[in-house]
């Protein structure tokens, strides 16, 4: 097992930033963290990369606890911040020399793990990190924390603030290190991100709520949901919102996602309810819910 | 040792990259050096000066004309009125007033006594401490020849006894202010930069959010905090170098003792500097922080190490306190070592309470870093 984590919990002065977590990642898996901002991502990665020291529970990277053995985790993991944390006035090339040296090792000797991503941004390797886009900044970010072979990346929330294509290729290159081998803990935001990984977990304040692949973690979807449809968008939201029968309502594309208290839904009646509100080319179908109607629901 | 190295390589980079660093560190001294060292002098010269004679007689013209002959009065001018006078000393256009009484001729040939009135602007204390000195020393001069007019020709028997003070003021003959301003001013230069390059260094990294990412690596703690002080280490002895020679080149400030010497020194009171520099940085969040605690420092080891104000002069509660303070030591062996030519031997308490200090800040200092919170 490349991380398990057993009943951690931190609090800071007044907020309860984990409450009791507990989960494993598996040798060469990509595991999501998904989750709002202020979930306690953040916590739970800077414990794990030992900069910060859990309340209580017991947590292992690489067969490393936390605590006891920081110095052979510092070895042996890469981590990147969710905020870009490297030297904005050094070049590409010196941020990568820099961090190549002080693990003991040389941008030769790994230039095999970060050949894929290196080559983009190598035609700028002289110029300072600070004036890069923020894709390639990513890049450099994720080349710096490889550069030492480490068996376990951290990564909280490397796509935030980077353009579609940029987060595509990003997650593109993380599969490929996936197949080197290495165990890979991500944090995102983004609902569409976590289909890529292996397995998710949905955590919001403090507290994982739902642990599983994304294929089966939409099973966790409690309620039948229905794609509604109408005209008017907004009036369509407003109306079934005041629906008596209604359990939740959130706008999802061209659709509405709903769900209904009772079990023995009629869609006629929500038929005719929503014409009595003065509502055209009215559908009503039962739909797949996804990973996000799932978070919501759960998080709910 | 290869890490170190690396580290200091990356540090002196940094520094030279930093469009707005490299002013400071090298630009500010020796304005301020030039500028500090020319300007602030404790001389106090062309003190306007005024008069008010009632009198209109030969002494009072006589006494009048000793302070025009002064390099150190200027005379603006001379009232017709007490008013008039005080209008102007109101309106900031005279600094002295001196009063000739009616009768002051005739009172000091008949009663041989007289009384002068001088009314001094005291806004600056100081320099009517320096005005007050100087309009005596005038006074009484005129005074002394008087009596010899007076008494001569009727009490010739009384022998008046002279007794003549020529002062001879050791390691600075002329008195040249320059020649110990220089040394201390040096003193603050080594000082101030080192303290807020230090102080605002790690707390740049703390900022910009690469102290997070270095401290998931196995870098230790000792490589990390010298390899980020030895550049400044270096800094600081250079200013001092370049300082030395604006010294030696443009103000001839004599160098008497041994270079090496003051060098030791000052390599070890660096130390002491970094380590108050690495304090203060483990403390604060951001370089705006750091900075204005290390203002607050600043301001009172400037004011309590004896360079504008002496120690001696001081009440005893602000004499103990000026003990903890390093910059005290170091002015007074800059000034022992560069116009004394004081040995090891007699700079030796100094050097080991900076030893102690350093020692000691650094510990604290090195303590309070963590590499987890």
């Amino acid at each position: 097992m490349s991380i398990s984590v057993s009943n951690i919990s931190k609090s800071y002065k007044n907020v309860q930033a984990l409450k009791d977590v507990s989960f494993h990642v598996n040798e060469g898996e990509l595991f999501g963290l998904i989750g709002p901002d202020g979930a306690g991502k953040t916590s739970l990665f800077r414990i794990l990369t030992t900069l910060l020291i859990a309340d209580s529970g017991k947590a292992n990277v690489a067969g490393y606890d936390v605590v006891d053995d920081f110095k052979e985790i510092r070895n042996c993991v890469g981590y990147m911040p969710g905020k870009f944390s490297l030297y904005q006035d050094l070049t590409v090339e010196e941020n990568l020399n820099f961090f190549a040296t002080i693990f003991g090792t040389s941008i030769k000797e790994n230039y095999h793990l970060i050949k894929d991503i290196y080559v983009q941004i190598e035609p700028f390797k002289n110029r300072r990190a600070g004036k890069l886009s923020g894709g390639m900044k990513q890049k450099l970010a994720l080349c710096c924390a490889l550069i030492h072979k480490p068996k376990v990346l951290f990564l909280d929330e490397p796509t935030t603030g980077v353009d579609p294509v940029s987060r595509k290729e990003f997650w593109d290159m993380l599969k490929r290190l996936q197949q080197k081998g290495i165990s890979i803990l991500v944090s995102t935001p983004y609902m569409d991100e976590a289909a890529l990984c292996d397995r998710i977990a949905f955590i919001q304040n403090g507290e994982i709520l739902e642990i599983d692949s994304p294929q089966d973690i939409v099973k966790h979807f409690p309620k039948k949901l229905y794609n509604v449809g109408a005209d008017n968008m907004y009036k369509l939201i407003e109306s079934l919102k005041h629906y008596e029968h209604m359990h939740s309502v959130f706008p999802f594309g061209e659709f509405v996602h709903y769900t209904d208290k009772r079990n023995d839904f009629n869609s006629i009646e929500l038929n005719e309810y929503l014409t009595s509100k003065g509502l055209n080319q009215i559908s009503v179908e039962v739909a797949q819910p996804t990973i996000e109607d799932t978070f919501m629901a759960l998080a709910k | 040792m290869k890490i170190l190295g690396f580290i200091i390589q990356k540090e002196f980079k940094q520094i030279f990259r930093n469009k707005g660093m490299l002013p400071i560190i090298f630009v500010m001294p020796f304005i301020q050096l030039l500028i500090l060292s020319n300007a602030a002098t404790f001389d106090i010269k062309n003190i306007k000066f005024s008069y008010i004679d009632n009198d209109h007689s030969t002494y009072s013209r006589e006494l009048i004309s000793k302070f025009e002959a002064s390099k150190y009065f200027h005379v603006i001018t001379d009232f017709p009125s007490e008013k008039k006078a005080k209008l102007a000393m109101l309106n900031g256009d005279v600094n002295v007033i001196l009063e000739i009484p009616k009768y002051f001729e005739r009172d000091l040939q008949k009663e041989k006594y007289a009384n002068l009135s001088v009314t001094i602007n005291a806004i600056d204390g100081a320099s009517a401490g320096v005005e007050n000195v100087y309009v005596n020393q005038i006074i009484q001069n005129f005074n002394k020849n008087i009596q010899v007019e007076l008494f001569q020709p009727s009490n010739s028997n009384i022998a008046s006894v002279d007794i003549l003070t020529i002062p001879s003021f050791w390691y600075n003959k002329t008195l040249n202010y320059k020649t110990y301003m220089v040394p201390g001013i040096l003193v603050l230069l080594v000082t101030m930069i080192t303290l807020f390059l230090s102080g605002m260094n790690i707390v740049r990294e703390k900022e910009i959010g690469t102290l997070e990412q270095i401290n998931v690596t196995p870098i230790k703690k000792s490589q990390f905090i010298v390899g980020k002080l030895f550049p400044f280490w270096v800094l600081g002895l250079s200013i001092l170098t370049v300082g030395l020679i604006i010294a030696k080149v443009i103000f001839n400030v004599p160098i008497v003792g041994n270079l090496m010497l003051m060098y030791l020194y000052t390599s070890i009171y660096i130390l002491v500097i970094l380590g108050i520099g690495l304090f203060i940085s483990n403390f604060t969040e951001t370089q705006q922080q750091a900075m204005f605690i290390s203002w607050f420092f600043m301001v009172i080891f400037i004011l309590m190490s004896g360079l504008f104000t002496p120690i001696e002069s001081m009440p005893n509660w602000a004499q103990r306190i000026t003990d903890f303070n390093p910059i005290k030591y170091f002015v007074e062996v800059m000034r022992m070592v560069m116009l004394k030519g004081s040995g090891f031997i007699d700079i030796l308490p100094q050097v080991l309470k900076t030893v102690l200090f350093a020692l000691i800040m650094n510990g604290l200092a090195v303590w309070s870093y963590k590499k987890t919170t």
